[in-house]
C-alpha cells in the first residue's frame, strides 16, 4: 500500500477509505461522436458506509458503477480501492482484486445456469484458490445467511427470482469482501422479494459491511445511510442521512 | 484453481449441451477409427500379400522360358497369384533357327538346364533344382466323382520343400519314383475333398485324363490366395506326367532354392551365369527366360503396400482435421454463447488462465474422448474382415492417432478460449 500526500494530510495511513475516486472521467468513442458518461466524479466512501448511488438512466452510474467494480477502466482521474491503485493494475492483478476486494449483486441475477446455488456461491472461492472443504464450509455459511439453507442445490432455474437474488448476495458476500457492490439490485424483484434482499443488505450494513447500491428507486435509496445523486455525468447531491458507524435508517427505525 | 476443478467446469460445459458435444465428438471419433481402421486394413492386406509370397516358397528362385514368341506351349503358362511372369513360355522352337533378330536363338528350359543348375561346381549356392511342368484343368476321376485338378505339376521331389508344400498326410514320392516314371501323386486338400470327401485317398487309384495314378500322399492345406485356389493341385514326377500328359516338349518353369537367405542373391548371379552360357546369351542380347526372386518380389510388394497404407492413412488424416475443424467451429459457437457466462466468472474474479483452461479443456475432452471411442470403435472393425482383408491394427497408429486428436483439441479449441478469456468483462456482461 502506498499512500497519497493527500491521504497522509486528511486520515490516518492505516485506516484509507474503502473507496476513494478523485475525479473519474469516462469517455466512450472518439472525436465528435465522443460520449461522456463521467465528467469527473469525485467519491470517498469510508469503511462501513451504506451508499446510494441515484440517478435517472443516462446519468452515467452504470458506468460509474463498472469503474468502481474494475470492469472497466476511467479515461482519465484516480482510484483507489482499499487503497490500492487500481488504475495501475493490469488484468491478472484486477482480477485478483475483483475476487478478494469486491463482491457483485446484478439486476439480472447473473447466476450460471445449471449449477446448483452451492456451487454458484463457492466459485468466487475456487477462482480464489480456496480448498474444496473450507470453500464448502463457507459457502453453506452464507447461503444460510441469505437464508437459503435448504436450496443449496436447486439451480437457478428452479428457484424464484427473489431466491436467486438472494444466491447471488450469498455469492458477493462469500469471499468477505472489501465492498458490497450492488446494481439495482432489486430492479428484476417484486416487492416483497425487494424487501427481502433490502432487509439482508441492511443487516449487512448492521454487521459492518461497506455496501455501495445503485439504483433509481426511492424506495431502495431510504435503506442507505447516504445517498449520492448523479446527473450528465457528475454528482450533483450527497445527503448523509446517518452517520457511517450508525445502524442503517431502517434498523434504526426498529430499534428506536 | 487445480486441473481436477479444470475439467469438472469442463465436463459440465460440455454436459450442458450433450446432442452438441455427442456431434462434436462424432467428427473425431470418425477420423480416429477411419486413421486406425484403414491402417489397419492397410496393413493387414500386406501381411496377407507378404503371406502370399512366402507360400511360394522361401529362399526360392523361379525361372520361367521369356520369348517374344508367344503362342504358349503345353507345359509353359504357370500363372501365380503375383509376378505371374513368363505367361507363354515354350514358343522358343517355332522362333526360327534362322532369325536373325537381335535374340539370336530363344531356346527353351530343359531338364538339361536343370541338371546344369544342380552342379555344385556352377552353382554352389544352389541347394536343389526342381524342373516344372505344368499340365493346366486335367479332369481327374475316382469312382464315379470327376474333379477338374487347375494344376497338375510334374517335378522331382525337392519341389516339395523348395515350394513350400508339406505333406499333412501319406507321403512325397521320391527319387526311386522319379526315375522310373511311377504314376503316383501328392493331391492338394480340395482335389482330396472333391474326388475322395470323407474316404481316405492314401492308396486309392485316381485316372488323370485317362492315366492312373495312385494317390501317396496328401498336401496341407495353403488357403487359397486371392484369386486361386492353392490346394487345388496334383504333384506328380516329371517324367510321369511327361509322358502321359504334357509329352517331353519344354519346362514350364525351373524351381532353384538356394541354400539360405543370404545366398539367395548370390544363387540369382549363378543361375543367370549357367543359362546365359547355356543358352549362349552374351553382351547385349536379351535373356530368353527370366529369373522371379522371392526376396526381391518381397520387398517391392512390401514398399507397394507400404505406400498404398500410407495413402490410406493420409485420407483418414483429412477426416481427422475436418473433425478438428468441426471442433473450433463449435467451440466458437459455445464461447459466443456463453459470452455472459464468461463475463460473470470474469466478474467475480476468474483469471484469465481459469477461462483458457476452462475452454481448452472442453475443446481437449471433445477430441479425447471422441478420440478413445474411435479408437474402441476401430479395434471393434478391425475384428471384421473388411473387403476379404483382415485387418491388422498397427498400435503406433493408435497412439497417433490419439495425441493427434488430443493435439487437435489443444490446437483448434486454442483459438476460440484465447478469445473467451481475452474477451473484458464489462463487454461480456453487456452481452445478450
Amino acid at each position: 500500500m502506498r499512500a497519497g500526500p493527500q491521504q497522509v494530510l486528511d486520515r490516518p495511513v492505516l485506516d484509507p477509505p474503502v473507496l476513494d475516486l478523485g475525479h473519474v472521467t469516462k469517455v466512450y468513442g472518439e472525436g465528435e461522436t465522443a460520449v461522456r458518461a463521467l465528467r469527473g466524479v469525485s467519491l470517498r466512501v469510508e469503511r462501513g458506509d451504506y451508499v446510494a448511488i441515484m440517478g435517472a438512466s443516462g446519468s452515467g452510474k452504470s458506468t460509474l458503477m463498472n469503474i468502481i467494480g474494475c470492469l472497466d477502466v476511467p479515461s482519465g482521474g484516480s482510484y483507489h480501492l482499499d487503497g490500492t491503485d487500481v488504475g495501475g493494475l493490469d488484468e491478472r492483478r484486477l482480477a485478483v482484486v475483483r475476487n478478494r476486494k469486491l463482491g457483485f449483486v446484478f439486476q439480472s441475477f447473473n447466476l450460471i445456469p445449471r449449477m446448483s446455488a452451492l456451487a454458484n456461491v463457492e466459485l468466487p472461492l475456487a477462482y480464489g484458490g480456496v480448498k474444496a472443504a473450507e470453500r464448502r464450509r463457507r459457502a453453506l455459511a452464507a447461503l444460510d445467511r441469505v437464508g437459503l439453507a435448504e436450496r443449496v442445490h436447486h439451480q437457478p432455474n428452479e428457484l424464484s427470482g427473489g431466491q436467486q437474488q438472494r444466491v447471488a448476495v450469498a455469492r458477493a458476500l462469500v469471499t468477505a469482501p472489501t465492498l458490497l457492490l450492488a446494481d439495482e439490485p432489486t430492479g428484476a424483484l417484486d416487492s416483497k422479494s425487494s424487501e427481502d434482499v433490502m432487509n439482508i443488505f441492511d443487516r449487512l450494513s448492521a454487521s459492518g459491511r461497506t455496501l455501495v447500491v445503485i439504483t433509481h428507486e426511492e424506495e431502495v435509496a431510504a435503506h442507505a445511510k447516504r445517498v449520492v445523486r448523479l446527473m450528465d455525468g457528475q454528482i450533483v447531491e450527497d445527503v448523509r442521512t446517518t452517520p457511517v458507524d450508525g445502524l442503517p435508517p431502517r434498523l434504526a427505525e426498529v430499534a428506536s | 484453481m487445480n486441473a481436477a476443478e479444470v475439467l469438472r467446469f469442463a465436463l459440465r460445459g460440455l454436459a450442458a449441451n450433450k446432442m452438441r458435444s455427442a456431434l462434436t465428438m462424432l467428427g473425431i471419433l470418425i477420423g480416429v477409427a477411419a486413421v486406425i481402421l484403414l491402417v489397419a486394413v492397410g496393413e493387414g492386406s500386406s501381411q496377407q500379400i507378404q503371406q502370399n509370397i512366402q507360400r511360394l516358397g522361401a529362399n526360392s528362385l523361379t525361372v520361367t522360358p521369356s520369348t517374344s514368341g508367344g503362342g504358349g506351349g503345353p507345359g509353359g503358362g504357370f500363372a501365380r497369384g503375383f509376378g505371374g511372369g513368363g505367361g507363354g513360355g515354350g514358343g522358343g522352337t517355332q522362333a526360327g533357327r534362322q532369325n536373325t533378330g537381335p535374340r539370336t536363338q530363344a531356346k527353351d528350359l530343359t531338364v538339361d538346364d536343370a541338371r546344369a543348375l544342380a552342379d555344385p561346381a556352377n552353382a554352389p549356392s544352389v541347394k536343389s533344382v526342381s524342373p516344372v511342368v505344368t499340365a493346366q484343368s486335367q479332369t481327374a476321376t475316382y469312382e464315379g466323382a470327376s474333379h477338374s485338378i487347375s494344376q497338375l505339376v510334374g517335378t522331382y521331389p525337392s519341389y516339395f520343400e523348395a515350394s513350400n508344400k508339406p505333406v499333412v498326410k501319406g507321403a512325397y514320392f521320391y527319387n526311386d519314383d522319379v526315375l522310373a516314371a511311377r504314376k503316383v501323386v501328392v493331391i492338394g486338400q480340395t482335389v482330396a475333398e472333391n474326388l475322395f470327401g470323407t474316404v481316405d485317398p492314401l492308396g486309392k487309384q485316381i485316372t488323370v485324363s485317362g492315366v492312373p495314378f495312385t494317390v501317396v500322399g496328401v498336401l496341407k492345406e495353403a488357403g487359397s490366395s486371392g484369386f486361386q485356389d492353392a490346394d487345388d493341385v496334383a504333384i506328380a514326377p516329371l517324367p510321369a506326367v511327361q509322358q502321359s500328359l504334357t509329352g517331353f516338349g519344354p519346362l514350364g518353369q525351373i524351381l532353384v532354392q538356394a541354400k539360405s537367405a543370404e545366398a539367395v542373391d548370390a544363387a540369382q548371379t549363378e543361375v543367370t551365369e549357367v543359362l546365359n552360357q547355356r543358352h549362349g546369351i552374351t553382351g547385349s542380347a536379351s535373356a530368353d527366360y527370366r529369373i522371379l526372386n522371392q526376396a526381391t518380389l518381397q520387398e517391392t510388394v512390401s514398399a507397394a503396400t507400404g505406400t498404398f497404407t500410407v495413402l490410406l492413412g493420409a485420407v483418414a488424416a483429412i477426416s481427422l482435421l475436418v473433425g478438428g475443424i468441426g471442433i473450433t467451429n463449435i467451440m466458437l459457437v459455445t464461447v459466443t454463447e456463453r459470452t455472459r457466462e464468461i463475463g460473470i466468472r470474469k466478474a467475480i474474479g476468474a483469471p484469465k488462465g481459469a477461462i483458457l483452461g476452462q475452454f481448452l479443456a472442453e475443446a481437449t475432452m471433445l477430441s479425447l474422448v471422441g478420440g478413445l471411442l474411435g479408437v474402441l470403435i476401430a479395434v471393434i472393425g478391425a475384428q471384421f474382415t473388411i473387403a476379404g482383408v483382415q485387418p491388422v491394427i498397427v498400435p503406433t497408429s493408435i497412439a497417433l492417432a490419439l495425441g493427434v486428436s488430443v493435439a487437435i483439441g489443444l490446437f483448434f479449441g486454442s483459438y476460440p478460449a484465447n478469445r473467451a478469456a481475452g474477451l473484458r468483462p464489462i463487454e461480456a456482461l453487456r452481452f445478450e
